[in-house]
């Protein structure tokens, strides 16, 4: 095989890799979607609010240390301890919960029966509130982020795939990163598990119910307020596990929250009810932006990541408003 | 004084679709115009320039372009500062390209030249509704700032990549790059904010804008009334680009001087320019300058308080900026989506009634 | 040509819109069955028939929302091509929902101005600078919807926000918006649903005044039989997506397949 079509794999198992990550948060947006009517643009942030919490525990900082020095003229910054990776997902994960809980208190509870464009625009304001706390209580610098995943290419693979080359050509193997494995280790169980949660439990089909008609799960005794914090949590959780790859990845920093929001064209793509559709939108998206990186990006000038998953996005529901798997709208008048 | 309209008798029709129907506003009104032709450019310095009252200005074009397509055709748009960078950029071509053209008609080209990449895309909001197609501008916002980024032509393969605005005359007088005075820059954005904010109220009180908000309040109503879907909301995005570019242009050839695309016209701007029209007031003219000047100048007081009073590194100011700018769209979100310019209206109101409340 | 004049002393002409074998499908649904009757100049046409029968859906295909599977419709004679609402509003067809369609953000009169939209000619530029031909076409046509205000007695109202007002004042006010557009064929759908009886007489009285001034084609559809016995001149019965009547009150009231409908007799 040519080293050209064998390198063109090699991108498609990355993007594939990629996309396992964008599904998962998309699946997050979508559990919101289904049981609150709120297409959640402060996804994104809550991800990179999430990793930096857990860097600030993981490293015992001080929260607020610069508005508390700033404030008394103290130089305080950290507790002088470490807390293990673990501990710290924990801790983190009960911020989370915390989080969804005021989410509910403050803003939800104050915008049922809004139109769902206010409360998109809601969750913007949401996400710069969250992008100025979380720097405000841990401090904006790019934070190296090591939870005690692998690392680095897998040799294993490199060394036992370089035969397909076959003579004469300059290829060495599938260059796969660890890291990147694990995640996509992670994030498939993950998708599996939501998955499984949201179709068989009790509190999942509650969660389906609540989406398909408010009034009626109210009359049948599901508490709202309740399934939205267990929503809010959930998605939480998500942008927990987001983060920590992510920011294990390329260090925990603001692009974190762009990379996050990639679940917004992966859910118009899949049609944002519906679970298989983020799944199979967040891989079609990993795939196709690499890909599109991989054949187009050279000619064109590079970094086509940015702006492929929407423009893809975009051009796709001009031929099918649904998504890949929504279900039709027709409108009655 | 007090604010009142009774004695203020409508006997025609034409009086009581007048700019300001009750005679307080109308003083009120052209009493802050000759304050802002006449006073103001005698006073300022190129600090009040730089940091409020330019940027103000530029900032109330955008909002109401934004405010047009978003407040009046209810089609909500994150790709606002991808706009404005196509309005920065083609006044950068045309200037370099034909240098003899008036500065003026630069200005009204690039809105133009804005008005069409705005309509195109805007065609998909034919098909797409609601939140899907506030996504689908994020295209046009990453897409924009890519290309502008990317193809050496928009920045005549420049070394740094970035883009800088070269001297225009006239009358004599610098209105662009350095030498132009704090002065001059403030009155060319105040004569170009007055005509748009005249052509915006315009547009918005007669058949289009009705044309607009139909379609915004109840959309296969508005279809059967008569309203092409495809013309109101095409003539929003037109109409709101060819605002936004302008502003895009003011904000590179009066402001900066020199842009960086990503720094300049990033998605923040972009979500500032939606804040700015929430929290002034989905469709209101008045909201629209409301909003800008809130969003103007909240940072700059901040940044004077923390900053300057207590003492506190610029950064935590920031970052209070943004807690601050997030809280205020979730109130105004929730107590009071008309924004400012409801608030000021019930002031209004109860300005009317006093002091006889009841 | 056959010009008639009934014992309301209104002048029945020619027909004004047939429609042909119109059959409409929402996936299995047949919502409309092979339908076909016709309307005809200056009538007050009712359409009856028990919920779901497919009423609302048969004005939606005669305004172009629904597109007919099936079928033809014949407008002034000549056969409509498939065209959008917004082109069949332009021909001089206006409506009023069933659920009330008020542009919630407006008030009354920009609701009533809205109507007029398919008139009023002014281009974009004209409207931007608003000076000369767009400033005086507003003024002609705001004088002409404050007739229509004083008509439907809601002067008092003319400034206020369409959200605020009752229920009934919305119905009147959405009569009032498909007024402003001069139409020849007015579409009511229910438009006296939810209303007490003091309310259904005004509104009784309004559209028998509105046919009398303007000599404008009605359409009406209305559960109440009293109401429908009244001010019709004939009426279309459907049931279960078919037609099972048509004729003058009188016929309808007698014909048993309708009297069966009503009563709820079992199907076969
Ligand atoms: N957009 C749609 N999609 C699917 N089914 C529809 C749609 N519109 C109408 N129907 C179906 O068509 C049938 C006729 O509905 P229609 O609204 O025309 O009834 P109607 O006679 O107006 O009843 P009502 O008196 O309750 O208003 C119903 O079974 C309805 O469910
Ligand atoms: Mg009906």
């Amino acid at each position: 095989m040519s080293a050209d079509f064998l390198y063109a794999i090699e991108v498609l198992l990355n993007g594939l890799m990629a996309g396992v990550m964008y599904s998962l948060v998309a699946l997050g947006f979508v559990l919101i979607f289904k049981a609150s009517g709120v297409f959640n643009y402060a996804q994104g942030v809550m991800a990179l609010f999430a990793a930096l919490t857990l860097v600030g525990i993981m490293n015992g900082e001080v929260p607020f240390s610069h508005l508390i020095n700033a404030m008394f003229g103290t130089q305080v910054h950290d507790f002088g301890w470490h807390v293990p990776a673990l501990a710290a997902i924990g801790l983190t994960a009960v911020v989370m919960v915390f989080f969804a809980i005021l989410v509910e208190k403050l803003i939800l509870k104050h915008l049922i029966g809004q139109e769902p464009i206010i409360l998109f625009m809601a969750t913007i304001g949401l996400a710069y509130f969250m992008e100025g706390f979380g720097d405000m209580m841990w401090g904006a610098d790019i934070k190296p982020l090591d939870v005690g995943l692998p690392k680095g290419g897998s040799i294993w693979i490199e060394e036992n795939t370089a035969w397909l080359g076959g003579e004469g050509q300059r290829f060495f193997g599938f260059f796969i990163d660890k890291l990147d494995m694990s995640a996509t280790l992670v994030a498939a169980i993950l998708v599996i598990a939501l998955t499984l949660f949201s179709q068989y439990t009790a509190t999942g089909r509650a969660l389906r119910a609540v989406a398909d008609d408010h009034q009626a799960a109210l009359s049948v005794g599901i508490s709202l307020r309740a399934i939205w914090v267990i929503t809010w949590s959930i998605a939480g959780f998500v942008a927990l596990v987001a983060g920590i790859m992510w920011g294990s990845k390329s260090g925990v920093q603001f692009s974190l929250a762009f990379i996050a929001l990639k679940a917004l064209p992966v859910l118009m793509l899949g049609g944002f009810t519906s679970i298989p559709g983020a799944i199979v939108g967040g891989l079609i998206i990993g795939m196709g932006e690499k890909l599109f990186e991989f054949l187009a990006g050279p000619l064109i000038g590079g970094a086509t990541e940015n702006w492929f998953a929407y423009v893809l996005a975009l051009i796709f529901l001009v031929f099918r408003p649904q998504g890949l798997f929504g279900e039709r709208i027709i409108e009655r008048v | 004084m007090y604010y009142r309209e009774a004695g203020d008798f409508k006997t025609s029709y034409r009086k009581d679709q007048q700019n300001f129907p009750i005679r307080f506003d109308r003083v009120h009104f052209w009493t802050m115009m000759v304050l802002a032709f006449a006073v103001i450019p005698f006073f300022i310095n190129d600090y009040w320039a730089n940091a409020v009252f330019v940027p103000f200005l530029i900032y109330a074009i955008a909002t109401l372009g934004l405010n047009i397509l978003t407040g009046y055709c209810g089609q909500v748009s994150l790709g606002s500062a991808g706009f404005m960078a196509v309005g920065a950029y083609a006044s950068y071509k045309l200037m370099t390209s034909f240098p003899d053209l008036n500065f003026f008609v630069i200005v009204v080209l690039s809105g133009a030249i804005t008005a069409l990449v705005g309509t195109a895309f805007g065609l998909p909001s034919l098909r797409i509704k609601g939140f899907y197609l506030a996504v689908a501008t994020l295209a046009a916002q990453f897409f924009l700032v890519w290309l502008f980024n990317k193809v050496p032509w928009f920045y005549n393969n420049s070394a740094s990549g970035q883009i800088s605005v070269p001297r225009r005359d006239m009358f004599g007088i610098a209105i662009t790059g350095p030498e132009a005075s704090a002065a001059t820059k403030y009155l060319v954005c105040l004569a170009i904010v007055f005509v748009l904010g005249f052509i915006a109220r315009n547009l918005t009180r007669g058949r289009i804008g009705r044309s607009w908000m139909a379609i915004r309040d109840m959309d296969f109503a508005a279809e059967i009334i008569g309203v092409d879907p495809l013309r109101a909301k095409l003539s929003a995005f037109a109409i709101s680009s060819f605002f936004i570019g302008i502003a895009g242009s003011l904000f590179f050839t009066i402001y900066l001087g020199a842009v960086e695309v990503g720094e300049a016209f990033g998605i923040e701007r972009s979500f500032l320019i939606l804040f700015m029209v929430i929290i002034g007031g989905l469709g209101s003219i008045y909201g629209s300058f409301a909003g800008a000047a809130f969003l103007v100048l909240m940072p700059v007081l901040l940044k004077n308080a923390l900053v300057g009073g207590l003492g506190w590194p610029s950064d935590v100011a920031a970052h209070l900026e943004f807690m601050i700018m997030g809280a205020l769209i979730i109130f105004f979100l929730i107590v009071e989506p008309h924004g400012l310019a409801r608030l000021w209206a019930v002031t209004k109101q109860k300005l009317r009634l006093w002091p006889f409340p009841y | 040509m056959t010009s008639t004049v009934t014992p309301d002393g209104r002048t029945i002409g020619d027909v004004l819109l047939e429609v042909k074998n119109i059959t409409l499908r929402f996936g299995g649904v047949e919502a409309i069955k092979n339908i076909s009757f016709d309307v005809r100049e200056g009538e007050i046409r009712a359409i009856i028939g028990p919920n779901g029968a497919g009423k609302s859906s048969m004005l939606n295909v005669i305004n172009g929302f629904y597109h007919p599977q099936e079928g033809e419709i014949f407008f002034h004679g000549r056969k409509r091509n498939a065209m959008k609402p917004s082109q069949i509003a332009r021909q001089g067809i206006a409506r009023t929902f069933q659920n009330i369609a008020l542009f919630k953000g407006m008030n009354t009169l920009d609701n009533i101005m809205t109507g007029c939209f398919t008139h009023m000619k002014t281009s974009l530029l004209e409207q931007a600078i608003w000076w000369g031909r767009a400033e005086r076409e507003e003024y002609v046509y705001r004088e002409k919807v404050e007739h229509i205000i004083d008509f439907l007695e809601i002067q008092a109202i003319r400034k206020t926000p369409v959200g605020a007002l009752p229920y009934g004042l919305q119905k009147r006010v959405e009569l009032a918006r498909a007024l402003a557009a001069e139409p020849k064929l007015l579409l009511l759908d229910e438009p006296m649903a939810g209303m007490n009886v003091e309310e259904k007489e005004d509104m009784c009285r309004f559209i028998l005044d509105v046919n009398a001034e303007f000599g404008t084609t009605t359409v009406l559809i209305e559960h109440d039989m009293g109401v429908v016995m009244d001010i019709s001149d004939r009426v279309v019965v459907l049931d279960y997506g078919r037609k099972i009547g048509d004729g003058v009150p009188d016929e309808v009231r007698s014909n048993q397949e309708v009297i069966d409908a009503y009563l709820g007799v079992a199907h076969d």
